[in-house]
């Protein structure tokens, strides 16, 4: 099953084609890297899908839901977590659980339970009634995802989860994210790190609003002849047109 | 630095709209709705006596282009009723033995009721009615019928504050330009601190002055022009006149918007938003220096302890300064007081907001 | 060039400490990498020697003035870039860079060729609003505003962050350039790679400095042994390695997983992975990177 198809999807700001004509699906249970360069359609592309944007022409379904008429089923179905915007930081750990719960109409009862097994998995148990504020960046963007899937979707969306978080906790949300994965949750990730391009089941590299690349990291290597991740990015975007 | 800043405040297009657009709008909006309200307005008169004199009244009355008289009946009862529908505003009611009254004992009393529901409307309608009962009784004394000129001055003399194109314009003007210099001055400033850009302006050789400066130029220069436009559309469209020196006025002006600068510098430095800026200057400066100036409700009925917080309000000696141009045509020798209480303020200000400023962040 | 000494730094009447006794030291010509992630105190730090911050406790001299006392001498001459936010959205390229060297008093056509390759590129856009350009292209425009005017000391806070990859090259082959002029530049940054292009570098955590030098001594100074080994992309592997007793660390880099051994007997691992059912695995002894010491720094603090 397709957690996410994607067919000719293009969208036009005016007479500037932002996203043009892509197609890809994303399996259940995949951890799908989305690259690009800033200014490559990315973002425009992303917001398709989670349903904020309509797409011009093309078609797409995300967790079943048709992407320009079923926008607002597929916002009860996915997750979404982004580096700016996570969590309320004048909120305590605890009314931020309740609050993102009851946007996604989880049961009060089952919400208590489940904060408190949230906080305990992230041993973030003696803060629960702290300000989000307080806690250093790395906790702040593991509770955010867990967050985020709290109301068990099908897809979560991460729009550059780990940006300026420090290595070790940058490793740990991966595991929490591989985790997740292995648990059914589809997974499709932003990132300007090329080692965590590594560690998605796929990758696809956009350029100038098409996809350029899609295969297995391994693949890519050896299609582009070289040693990593960073260097498949290189020689693609360097055959970038849109570069101002 | 100068050009830099005229440039953001020009391609602002929605925010110039906006403040130009508003004075333009107040004045034609207010002068002209307002202008009207006053005419034809409906009495009803009760006429108890119905001889010589309460006839000849009655006829001033019809004559009177403020009033339209839509009946006249025998007795309150039936006056109520209409009244009652909103169908007048005013009634008059003509004592039984006014001839009488008049001829033997000198005096007479005349009831005047009045729907002050509409307070406003009712005062004005009510003294204008006893103006025509004043002229009357002056003729009756033998005294020459007063000349047109003489009638127009005593209609400014009695308008309540708020309905006269007279008081009006130096209101708005005194309030565009609290707005212009404090309010988009201060948001002005805030934003280069919000935007990020404050930063690396003060990392640089200008000195920290400069950069306010340069801010408090172009709404200076707004300003300026606005004070204009609205002074065209005074003379021109709503007939109130510049009575006293256009110079003096548009010097006046100049202090009063140096004021406001200094006083808008002086939010600037107590906030790092935008939100707060503009919150501080509405409901902090704005609301108090509205309701102190005089402009909404006259300071002389306000208790002791409001009237004294009115003279600490800079823009009640503004009101003041231009009221007195404007409309009573007064001259330097009148208001060298008031504007040297007005500069005494600004330096002061000026003083605390250069002292206050932060060369620093945070 | 530099020299800040035990710089201490609260906000919020000392609840919330960003630096906690600094010391450190930038030579004349040097290209000086800051390198920690968020919250680490690298924004407050350069603030402090762009002399707009005052810090609780300690000094801060920038070519022998000090940044508290003589704070105009210090904005004379520096050249500041406050990462994402150092532009003017609504006026033009050629607007932007003509503001800044005004500011500075400098003739945009005498300075031109110290900026000539990075606006070469920007020249075509040059009537397009600043806020309309794409991020990359933002940089190099905020690069150009800074330099206009020959600083002898750049200052510049995470200007690759939220960049990809190929746009933070181009950057930094560009701050290389620049230093070859014999400007000394100040760079911070999240990212760990960034380190190995500086000349000496200071890892920063929550307002502590972990270490500090050039990046090849603080990698063999930190003894750290590490091998690496092809993950093949698997969870289990990591996992079962994780288990291993033995192990100290073992982190993801890319394909490959950097171990830590306690006791460095990579055999015993590899027979272990093998009983457990992991076959055609090859170890290599590898030498620490700077994110490996990095990390490893962060364990001993905790």
């Amino acid at each position: 099953m397709n957690a996410i198809v994607v067919n000719n999807l293009t969208k036009t700001f005016g007479s500037f084609m932002a996203v043009d004509h892509i197609s890809f699906h994303v399996t259940k249970g995949e951890v799908f890297g989305f690259l690009g360069a800033n200014g490559a359609g990315k973002t425009t592309a992303m917001r398709m899908l989670c349903g904020l944007l309509k797409p011009s022409s093309g078609e797409g379904r995300v967790a079943g839901f048709n992407i320009d008429t079923e926008s607002e089923e597929i916002k009860k179905h996915i997750g979404y977590m982004s580096q700016k915007f996570s969590l309320y930081n004048n909120l305590t750990i605890r009314e931020n659980i309740r609050f993102y719960g009851g946007l996604y109409d989880i049961p009060k009862k089952e919400l208590k339970q489940k904060t408190d097994e949230l906080v305990e998995q992230l041993g973030l148990t003696s803060y629960t009634d702290k300000l989000v504020q307080s806690l250093p960046l790395g906790w702040k963007q593991k509770l955010a995802f867990s967050v985020a899937i709290q109301h068990s979707p099908e897809i979560v969306f991460l729009d550059e989860p780990t940006g300026g978080v420090d290595p070790i906790t940058r490793r740990q949300f991966w595991d929490m994210i591989y985790e997740t994965a292995h648990n059914g949750l589809t997974v499709f990730v932003t990132t300007h790190y090329m080692d965590e391009a590594e560690y998605c089941h796929r990758v696809s590299i956009m350029v100038d609003g098409k996809i350029a690349a899609l295969d297995t990291p391994n693949e890519l290597k050896k299609i582009f002849e070289t040693e990593n991740m960073d260097g498949v990015f290189r020689k693609l975007a360097r055959r970038a047109k849109r570069n101002e | 630095m100068v050009i830099k800043e005229f440039k953001h405040v020009l391609r602002d297009q929605r925010s110039l709209f906006f403040l130009l657009a508003q004075p333009v709008m107040m004045i034609l909006l207010f002068g002209f709705a307002l202008s009207n309200e006053v005419k034809e307005t409906k009495i009803i008169v009760v006429d108890h006596a119905r001889d010589e004199i309460s006839k000849t009244l009655i006829n001033r009355f019809e004559q009177n282009v403020y009033f339209r008289i839509i009946d006249i009946v025998p007795d309150e009862s039936m006056a109520d009723d209409i009244f009652k529908k909103g169908l007048a505003k005013l009634i008059i009611v003509i004592p039984a033995n006014i001839a009488d009254d008049i001829k033997h004992q000198y005096k007479s009393i005349v009831q005047l009721i009045a729907d002050a529901s509409d307070p406003n409307t009712a005062a004005i309608v009510s003294t204008y009615a006893g103006a025509v009962f004043r002229d009357y009784q002056n003729e009756l004394l033998g005294l020459v019928k007063m000349p047109y000129e003489i009638k127009v001055e005593q209609r400014m003399l009695y308008n309540p504050q708020l309905i006269s194109a007279y008081n009006f314009v130096p209101g708005v003007l005194t309030l565009i330009m609290m707005i212009l210099g404090a309010m988009m001055t201060s948001v002005a400033i805030v934003r280069e601190k919000e935007l990020g850009t404050m930063e690396v302006l003060l990392a640089s050789p200008i000195h920290p002055l400069q950069i306010v400066l340069s801010k408090a130029v172009p709404y200076l220069a707004l300003a300026f022009i606005t004070e204009i436009i609205i002074l065209i559309l005074s003379v021109f469209v709503l007939n109130v006149p510049i009575r006293g020196s256009l110079f003096l006025l548009l010097a006046e002006s100049i202090l009063f918007i140096s004021t406001t600068l200094a006083l808008g510098l002086l939010i600037s430095s107590s906030t790092n938003q935008q939100q707060v800026a503009m919150f501080i200057s509405l409901v902090g400066l704005m609301l108090p220096s509205l309701i102190f100036s005089g402009f909404m409700f006259p300071i002389e009925n306000m208790p002791l302890p409001l009237k004294t917080i009115s003279n600490i309000v800079p823009t009640k000696w503004y009101y003041n300064i231009v009221r007195a141009i404007m409309v009573k045509g007064l001259g330097i020798e009148s208001i060298w007081k008031e504007t040297l209480i007005l500069a005494t303020m600004t330096l002061v200000l000026t003083g605390i907001a250069i002292k206050k400023f932060k060369v620093h962040l945070e | 060039m530099i020299s800040i000494v035990d710089i201490t730094k609260t906000y919020e009447k000392g609840k919330i400490t960003a630096l906690s006794s600094i010391n450190l030291t930038v030579n004349q010509g040097e290209l000086f990498g800051l390198i920690g992630p968020d919250g680490a105190g690298k924004t407050s730090l350069i603030r402090i020697i762009a002399s707009l911050l005052k810090p609780d406790a300690g000094s801060v001299s920038v070519f022998e003035y000090d940044t508290q006392k003589e704070y105009q001498q210090v904005r004379n001459s520096i050249g500041y870039m406050p990462g994402r936010f150092s532009l003017y959205q609504d006026l033009s390229v050629e607007e932007n860079l003509n503001f800044f060297a005004n500011v500075f008093r400098v003739d945009v056509e005498q300075n031109y060729h110290l900026i000539s390759e990075l606006y070469d590129q920007l020249a075509p856009f040059k009537d397009r609003r600043a806020g309309k350009l794409s991020g990359g292209m933002k940089q190099k425009l905020a690069l150009c505003c800074a330099l206009i005017h020959e600083p002898r000391l750049l200052l510049l806070d995470e200007p690759t962050t939220g960049v990809d990859p190929v746009s933070r090259n181009e950057f930094w082959y560009m701050l290389l350039k620049l230093k070859k002029r014999g400007i000394t530049i100040l760079v911070s940054t999240p990212y760990m790679d960034e380190a190995s292009l500086c000349d000496r570098v200071a890892l920063m955590q929550s307002g502590t400095i972990l270490d500090q030098g050039t990046p090849s001594d603080i990698c063999k100074q930190s003894g750290l042994v590490l091998y690496s080994i092809d993950s093949n992309q698997s969870f289990h592997l990591m996992q079962a390695i994780k288990e291993y007793t033995n192990t100290n660390t073992c982190y993801a880099f890319g394909s490959s997983l950097h171990i830590n051994l306690k006791d460095n007997e990579i055999e015993g691992l590899m027979s272990y992975l093998s009983a457990k059912g992991f076959s055609g695995l090859d170890y290599i002894m590898i030498d620490p990177g700077i994110e490996d010491v990095f990390m490893e720094k962060l364990n001993q603090v905790a």
